[in-house]
């Protein structure tokens, strides 16, 4: 070993997967082989070199194949299959084939060269084109191409084999990549790149491994066998710590586990209070691959299905199939007795890449979600189609975001009646037990969800929006963002005014926003008598703890007290106080 | 037999690579030779990254031509594609 200590530093990306974990790093690189370009020696080599480049050619495309089975096995709900079934066609198609073998004679090079030629001569072509998507699509070939290369240079040295119990480091990892590890053998991932929706974040959440992505350049900054932290929670990676530092996380990641272990015991338990008023607790997914881990911490049902991941994150819309696959993973699974799935709940934006045309001055007020949907009603069909056969699965809610007024829900309902109308005719069953509702958060609903009651089956109050709306803040602005505050009287006088209107028609209440996994505010809402409550799955069993450790009658007491003060501060302090007195350990960090 | 017919392409992404994908596969269906033609610029109907490298945004004119004894019945179905916007926007 190396006599001098390796230096300690850290970097910071974006956390996608919670967790603390200490290891060895070890360098992902599907380029561990470098490609082997060269003049063939001799001009009698060429067909030989045509015949390596046909070889790896169908070499690619069983691989192809291979992965298609793969995810088709796997259910297959978020990997798009027809860009496998388009690389493939590119793999086949005459020109691409005849180009590279044009290139092995004329230039006597090897096949991975002449590949490379081939790519190259595409790029020109594509870069020449003025539309921004269509440019875009160079990509398709180049991967084609990499993946050819990667055959042809794997002839020569094989693929590493990957040790165990390491932290991967990558720039990204694909579909293709993670199936080339053992998967349960890794410890977490690192990457350059990505984001919360990138393959390696869905792959890490639904192991339940931490990964921070956004890294950078940490393949660049790391070596395989250098030591490692990774702190799924907050984003930090800290490479060749020194002792110290180790013990710290060392500990942390045991407080981290043990946390969670000693809140998993109520994560099995119902959601009742010491007097008897069960609370129906649901999970907040975005992500099938977010279910096992759900219904682990304890949803009783999906409360909050939003499907935008569905479009998003894609070439192309996805259809009628596509949407099924999804929301029949979500319907009827044991163990989970209900399943809410919210429609199409984003800017128009998100739908095409030509963002220019659809700039928006002021987005969060502009041509959104159920809005966006009535004005594109094929498009909204197809997803309203889908989630209606996914009915005959299980029991399923089905949810309009984004509602101001009774013309709109009328609508969406006239548009749904419709599609279930065409649905019968063509001999779809269809679950008998369907439930029609609305998020609450634009305060206009909130005022007239008396009348909209009339309307619909239930309610889910959305608070991230409803408090946005109704304290007029852009909570992404930092310079107001302080004022975004879920205890702000008006704010808890809305919440009181639905669940009171709702339950005044006879139909339930549920709240699915952030408000409803913060343990700070669970007497508050069980006070106002909210049907359920449906939160990010790792916050559902100190929530539970919490709802058991109570009484409605004490929540009751609680809420009056709360409603009777008139100041924001009066209420945190008062809130924290009660809060931290009956179960300190839980709130010892709250304020004060 | 020799049919030509021009389409307007209507949906919003344009000819990108599923629609294109959506051609051969059409044409792959049909014994009739197919040659797609752009501004003055022919290609093979059969090849993805011709039809790629075509370049045909919303708005392009594509002209499809086929020669072949089932032209008729080939030039029924890229018109119910072409014209179904290929299943998209």
């Amino acid at each position: 070993m190396d006599d001098n200590k390796a230096k300690t530093f850290v970097m910071k990306g974006i956390g996608v997967s919670p967790g603390v974990i200490i290891g060895k790093a070890h360098l992902f690189n599907r380029m561990d082989v470098q490609a082997p370009f060269y003049k063939l020696s001799d001009p009698g080599l060429v067909k030989e070199e045509v015949d390596r480049f046909l070889a790896a050619l169908q070499e690619s495309e069983t691989q192809l194949l291979e992965l298609k089975n793969k995810l088709v096995d796997s259910g297959g709900g978020m990997e798009p299959l027809y860009i496998i079934d388009v690389h493939i066609m590119i793999m086949r198609d005459r020109k691409f084939i005849d180009l590279t073998i044009q290139n092995i004679r004329e230039m006597s090079v090897s096949a991975e060269w002449a590949v490379r030629v081939t790519l190259q001569k595409y790029q020109e072509m594509f870069d020449r084109m003025e539309d921004d998507y269509l440019r875009g699509r160079i990509s398709d070939i180049q991967h084609v191409g990499q993946k050819i290369i990667n055959n042809l240079a794997f002839k020569h040295h094989a693929p590493p084999e990957l040790p165990e119990g390491v932290v991967i480091i990558a720039s990204d990892l694909s579909p293709a990549d993670t199936a080339q590890l053992k998967i349960d053998k890794v410890l977490g991932f690192a990457t350059d790149v990505g984001g919360k929706t990138s393959h390696t974040a869905i792959v890490a959440r639904s192991m339940e491994i931490p990964a921070v992505v956004a890294l950078k350049n940490i393949t660049g900054a790391v070596s395989t066998n250098d030591d490692i932290i990774i702190d799924g929670s907050s984003g930090v990676v800290i490479v060749n710590p020194d002792p110290e530092i180790s013990r710290r996380y060392e500990w942390k990641k045991k407080l981290y586990e043990k946390a969670q272990d000693d809140l998993l015991d109520y994560a099995g338990l119902p959601a009742v209070t010491a007097d008897n008023r069960r609370v129906d607790i649901g999970g907040n997914i975005e992500f099938i691959e977010e279910i096992p881990s759900a219904i682990y911490h304890g949803a009783e049902g999906i409360g909050l299905y939003r499907t935008e991941f569905i479009y998003l994150n894609r070439q192309e819309l996805p259809d009628e199939e596509e949407h099924l696959a999804n929301y029949r993973c979500v319907v009827g699974l044991d163990g989970l007795s209900w399943a809410t799935i919210r429609t199409f709940d984003l800017g128009g934006d998100k739908f095409f890449p030509d963002k220019k045309s659809f700039h928006e001055m002021n987005p969060q007020l502009g041509m959104r979600a159920i809005r966006f949907c009535l004005k594109e009603k094929e498009l909204f069909k197809v997803q309203l189609r889908a989630i209606l056969r996914a009915s005959i699965y299980g029991k399923l809610r089905i949810m309009f975001p984004m509602i101001s007024g009774v013309e709109e829900i009328r609508e969406a309902k006239g548009i749904l009646a419709g599609v279930k109308k065409d649905l019968l005719a063509e001999g779809v069953q269809l679950g008998a037990e369907i439930e029609i509702g609305i998020m609450i958060e634009i305060p206009s609903a909130v005022v007239i969800a008396d009348q909209l009651a009339r309307e619909v089956d239930f309610f889910s109050i959305g608070t991230n929006d409803l408090i946005q709306y109704t304290l007029a803040i852009d909570r992404i602005n930092e310079q107001v963002s302080y004022l975004y505050e879920p205890l702000h009287p008006a704010v808890l006088r809305l919440i009181k005014c639905v669940v009171d209107a709702g339950h005044k028609a006879g139909i339930r209440v549920a709240m699915c926003g952030e408000m409803a996994g913060e343990p700070i505010y669970t007497m508050i809402l069980v006070g106002m008598g909210l049907d359920e409550l449906s939160m990010n799955p790792l916050a559902i069993p100190r929530v539970k703890k919490i709802i058991r450790g109570v009484t409605l009658k004490e929540s009751r007491f609680l809420l009056d007290n709360v409603l009777a003060l008139s100041s924001l501060e009066e209420i945190k302090a008062f809130v924290g106080e009660e809060m931290r007195k009956r179960f300190p350990e839980d709130f010892s960090d709250i304020g004060q | 037999m020799d049919i030509t017919k021009t389409f307007e392409i209507k949906n919003k992404l344009g000819i990108h690579a599923r629609a294109a994908a959506k051609i051969v596969e059409t044409a792959n269906r049909f014994h009739a030779d197919v040659v797609l033609e752009k501004d003055g610029y022919e290609v093979n109907g059969r090849s993805i990254l011709d039809i790629l490298t075509l370049y045909c945004p919303k708005g392009s004119r594509l002209t499809v031509s086929l020669t072949g004894v089932d032209a008729a019945e080939a030039m029924e179905a890229f018109s119910l594609l072409v014209d179904g916007k290929f299943g998209e926007l």
